[in-house]
């Protein structure tokens, strides 16, 4: 058993593999919390897949992959928000019309680009092969946003929560939205390195939606949902290593099925909610 | 101190094609609650908009307390209860929770309560009788009460100007009398109420003054005087005061 345990840490990207998964995982969820009461989901599945083209040049320009794509993500926030409020298009159609577009550039200039680099790896993650450079940006940008995110929570549950309130106060919840989107961006450059663009969006929802089926305490869904996705980040990472299978999307499919055996057994849950109800009917029998 | 609490000068406000307000303008005295009537799309959200800063009038003018609304909102002058139907009531938060945002503009910058906070959300939980109900997620409460949260987080808050937004539409009677003496001891410390509501009956025992609005302030004047049924008819007939 204690081998079973330890045998996948004697590797160096193993190691490797562990800490960039879990860092991307606690930062993803710790933000998933907010996205998930905004109803920014769609925002975190456009912020990911925009930042493909971002990724791409910065390889051709020879410039950190983290730059290339923080600045695509930015230019989807903002051209989505444009979109929106200079047209009558609604704000889910921007948000297709703005992702794909970009997504789609982003596979044209793969095809365009001639390299010897796998450019799978982008979209499916390559978390075996992370190079001290990029577990270097990995942790440094993790341990940043979560500092920064954990550091303004109140205010950031405040804008989530009531963005009018905010603004009679005297506090800019343009100023709050823009930050979470700049962290938000943050983070889908984490999350790519672990599990790749297209599963990137998964880490900033699926944590923040299981601790939400769980507690009804803000404070609480901060630890419960970080806490999961590490343990998430742990059992995928085994899975891959001893099932041979590609480690994003382990450790997505356990953040799935967690995310799902909440869904079913949490104290709310519906077989809970489905077995009360079952019992308050025939137990209301005639006298 | 003799300033009006709200002065509402010639505002128009306009989305895209459509007036809400068209050269609105009211004066609320200090110490006063104040029922802005009229049907929906009468303009009285717009009014409160306007008032809290959250829209760009194309033309005229709104002061606070004599000054620009802006410095009266960073001084936490300016509270609101708004309307059930936009809270998100499954969010995370308890009771406590939410009156203690009343205070986030007196705290410093990471939000943490001190005691003086603390005393000042269990002052303002006692107010409006929540006291028992502070640990509740705000979901599991009745109309009525929740109601009673947000305007908990304006006592909480130390704001001088208190805007409720339907404050009695799906409140219980029993809610509605403490909502309507909570507002009027509010009153009598010096608050300034401005409630905008379509329940005609709340506004007798509870406002001094009653705003008719139709686009435009068309009447402002006791309620006994607006309430009159040929008044109200300028207000509610589709075609009534719309043209001049």
């Amino acid at each position: 058993m204690i081998e079973f345990l330890v045998d996948p840490w004697q590797f160096d990207v193993m190691q490797r593999a562990f800490l960039v998964t879990a860092v991307a995982s606690v930062v993803g969820a710790i933000l998933s919390c907010w996205l998930v009461l905004i109803g920014w989901s769609l925002m975190g599945d456009a912020v990911s897949h925009a930042v493909l083209p971002g990724v791409v040049l910065a390889y051709v320009l020879g410039a950190p992959f983290a730059v290339g794509a923080f600045a695509f993500g930015c230019l989807a926030v903002w051209l989505i928000g444009t979109v929106r409020s200079t047209s009558k298009v609604k704000e889910d159609a921007a948000i297709g019309v703005v992702f794909t577009t970009l997504f789609a550039l982003g596979l044209v200039l793969i095809s365009i680009t001639p390299s010897q680099v796998d450019f799978n790896h982008i979209l499916f993650g390559n978390v075996l092969g992370v190079t001290d450079t990029d577990l270097w940006q990995v942790v440094m940008i993790g341990v940043l946003t979560s500092f920064v995110l954990l550091l303004k929570n109140r205010d950031l549950t405040l804008y989530a929560f009531d963005p009018d309130h905010a603004h009679a106060l005297g506090i800019s919840p343009r100023k709050l939205q823009i930050l979470l989107l700049t962290l938000l961006a943050l983070t889908v450059v984490v999350a790519l390195q672990a599990v790749g663009v297209i599963l990137a969006v998964a880490m900033v929802i699926i944590p923040g939606a299981t601790a939400f089926l769980l507690t009804n305490r803000m404070e609480r869904m901060l630890v419960v949902a970080p806490l999961l996705a590490a343990v998430c980040a742990v059992a995928g990472l085994y899975y891959s290593y001893y099932g041979d299978v590609s480690p994003g999307g382990a450790v997505v499919l356990s953040q799935g099925v967690l995310f799902f055996a909440v869904y079913l057994v949490a104290p709310r849950g519906v077989i809970v909610r489905v077995w009360t109800s079952r019992r308050g009917r025939t137990g209301v029998s005639p006298a | 101190m003799s300033e009006p609490a709200v002065e509402v000068m010639d505002v128009s406000v306009r989305y895209g094609d459509v007036v809400a307000l068209d050269s609105a303008s009211l004066v609320v005295e200090t110490g006063r609650v104040c029922a802005l009537i009229g049907m929906n799309g009468s303009g009285k959200s717009t009014l409160f908009k306007a008032v809290m800063g959250l829209v760009r009038p194309r033309t005229g003018q709104v002061r606070l307390f004599g000054t620009d609304p802006a410095t009266s909102r960073r001084s936490g002058e300016v509270a609101y209860v708004p309307q059930a139907e936009t809270v998100d009531w499954t969010f995370p938060l308890r009771v406590r929770d939410v009156v203690a945002m009343g205070r986030y503009g007196r705290m410093s910058a990471l939000r943490r309560s001190r005691p003086a906070d603390r005393t000042a959300v269990a002052q303002a939980l006692h107010q409006v009788e929540l006291t028992e109900l502070a640990e509740r997620q705000i979901g599991e409460l009745s109309g009525g009460q929740r109601k009673r949260v947000f305007v908990a987080r304006g006592i909480a808050q130390e704001a001088r100007l208190l805007l409720l937004d339907e404050p009695f539409s799906g409140v219980d009677k029993r809610s509605e009398a403490t909502m309507t003496d909570v507002l009027r001891e509010r009153a009598a410390t010096g608050h300034t109420v401005i409630i905008a509501t379509h329940d005609l009956t709340a506004v007798h025992e509870l406002a001094d003054e009653a705003a008719l609005m139709h686009k435009r302030v068309i009447m402002h004047a006791s309620p006994r005087d607006v309430l009159r049924p040929e008044n109200l008819a300028l207000a509610f007939t589709p075609s009534g005061a719309g043209q001049e």
